[in-house]
């Protein structure tokens, strides 16, 4: 393993690399989108905002301490459908998130097809960390 | 102020907190949390969780291009994060029993500490580093091609332990502040594990997307990030980062550092005021 582990990972290493680095710039890209799309519908379409006119009193509702926003997937799908700012926000928000569990995703896959035990352990940890955040977040 | 005026300026100052955070290997959140609650007025808790998704944003987005233009050291990164993604959890969850005045004066100690380690003189990147046998076992020996002095330059990690434990405080203040946490692993990787500032930054800015994302996906499902205040920020520091990364390696270390630690001395004394008064 010592020996054949350690010349060929330079050119599956440079391919992962270019991977890695698409999925977090396109990531990066969608989710700016979707929070651009998001505001704007919110301040054009929706009273959410004030529709454009808004007033400090609609700022102090805005900011106000727990002013929370459901976020359950049976909630999200159909207000993003509808064209919800707020639900397109949140769907960026939910994709910004997930884009670095997907990068650590393709880096178990890759390593694991690259025959590296080792880094195949220590990026399958990091996932199961980012898994467990999410779950335990929910409970909390 | 109504909301427009509100989401335009917090646009603008996000965007400075990316420009500058993506230069020095930071999220941004450092100058986005004071900024929304010293100029703002937003509560602190709510600034963090802002914060969290942005500094996501400023990570991946420079990543990309730091991987692209393979300044980052990817293996060092991954053995890092199992240590920054395991505080990040941590923090997230001792941030529900910190109250806000005390997130005021950690946040304050924090900036404090930063100010000082970056500030200090120090060695040159090339200094020789003791061995580390861990370092040879795990392949964390890399090099990187420095746009600046046109040429590879190779370096040899050290003290990949203590490397770890440092990773795991950074993920954890990370999680707590909602800040990258680069601020405490930076001035580690470049002075104790031998690694030149550079390749530290991009590694570190690497690294921040994961721990961000843990400590993120805690406080969304809980419910503390409002879209109103996270979807501007994140888009402020997004366009910041990028261009930032575009600059970064053009520019000369140490000019970058100066101004960094200037904003941190300033930021820290006016949390530090805002916690203790």
């Amino acid at each position: 393993m010592k020996g054949a582990g350690r010349d060929s990972p330079a050119e599956l290493s440079r391919r992962v690399e270019v991977v890695i680095s698409e999925i977090l710039a396109w990531g990066v890209l969608a989710s700016l989108a979707l929070l651009g799309t998001g505001t704007l519908l919110s301040f054009l379409g929706s009273h959410d905002y004030g529709a454009g006119r808004g007033t400090s009193a609609d700022l102090a509702r805005l900011v106000r301490p727990g002013a929370a926003f459901p976020r359950s997937a049976r909630w999200l799908v159909p207000a993003v459908a509808h064209g919800n700012g707020q639900a397109i926000i949140v769907a960026g928000l939910v994709l910004l998130i997930a884009t670095p569990v997907v990068r650590v995703a393709v880096s178990v896959l890759a390593f694991a097809l690259e025959g590296d035990r080792r880094y195949t352990i220590i990026t399958t940890i990091v996932l199961l960390l980012l898994l467990l955040s999410l779950a335990l977040g929910k409970g909390g | 102020m109504t909301p427009l005026g509100f989401t335009l300026i917090v646009l603008g100052i996000s965007y400075a907190a990316g420009l500058l955070g993506s230069l020095v290997g930071v999220g941004g959140g450092i100058i986005v949390v004071p900024a929304l609650t010293l100029l703002l007025g937003v509560s602190i808790q709510k600034a963090i969780a802002a914060s969290i998704i942005s500094v996501i944003a400023t990570s991946s987005g420079a990543a990309s291009a730091y991987v692209r233009e393979r300044v980052a050291n990817l293996r060092l990164a991954m053995f890092l994060e199992m240590a920054t993604v395991a505080g990040a959890l941590t923090g997230a969850y001792a941030a529900t029993i910190v109250g806000g005045r005390w997130l005021f004066v950690i946040f304050g100690v924090v900036l404090t500490y930063t100010a000082w380690s970056m500030s200090r003189p120090k060695r040159t990147d090339a200094g020789p580093v003791p061995d580390d046998p861990w370092a040879d076992r795990l392949r964390l020996h890399s090099s990187y091609f420095d746009r600046a002095l046109g040429r590879e330059v190779p370096y040899r990690v050290a003290r990949s332990k203590l490397g770890l434990a440092v990773s795991y405080l950074a993920g954890a203040v990370s999680g707590l502040l909602g800040i990258g946490g680069g601020v405490l692993k930076v001035p580690v990787m470049n002075l104790a594990m031998g690694i030149p500032i550079k390749a530290c930054t991009a590694t570190s800015n690497f690294m921040i997307g994961v721990t961000a994302a843990t400590s993120a996906a805690v406080y969304f499902m809980r419910g503390e990030v409002q879209p109103f205040v996270a979807a501007p920020v994140a888009i402020g520091v997004l366009l910041g980062a990028k261009c930032g990364a575009r600059l970064m390696g053009r520019l000369p270390g140490h000019l970058i550092r100066a101004v960094f630690v200037a904003v941190l001395v300033v930021s820290a004394g006016q949390m530090l005021w805002k916690g203790l008064r």
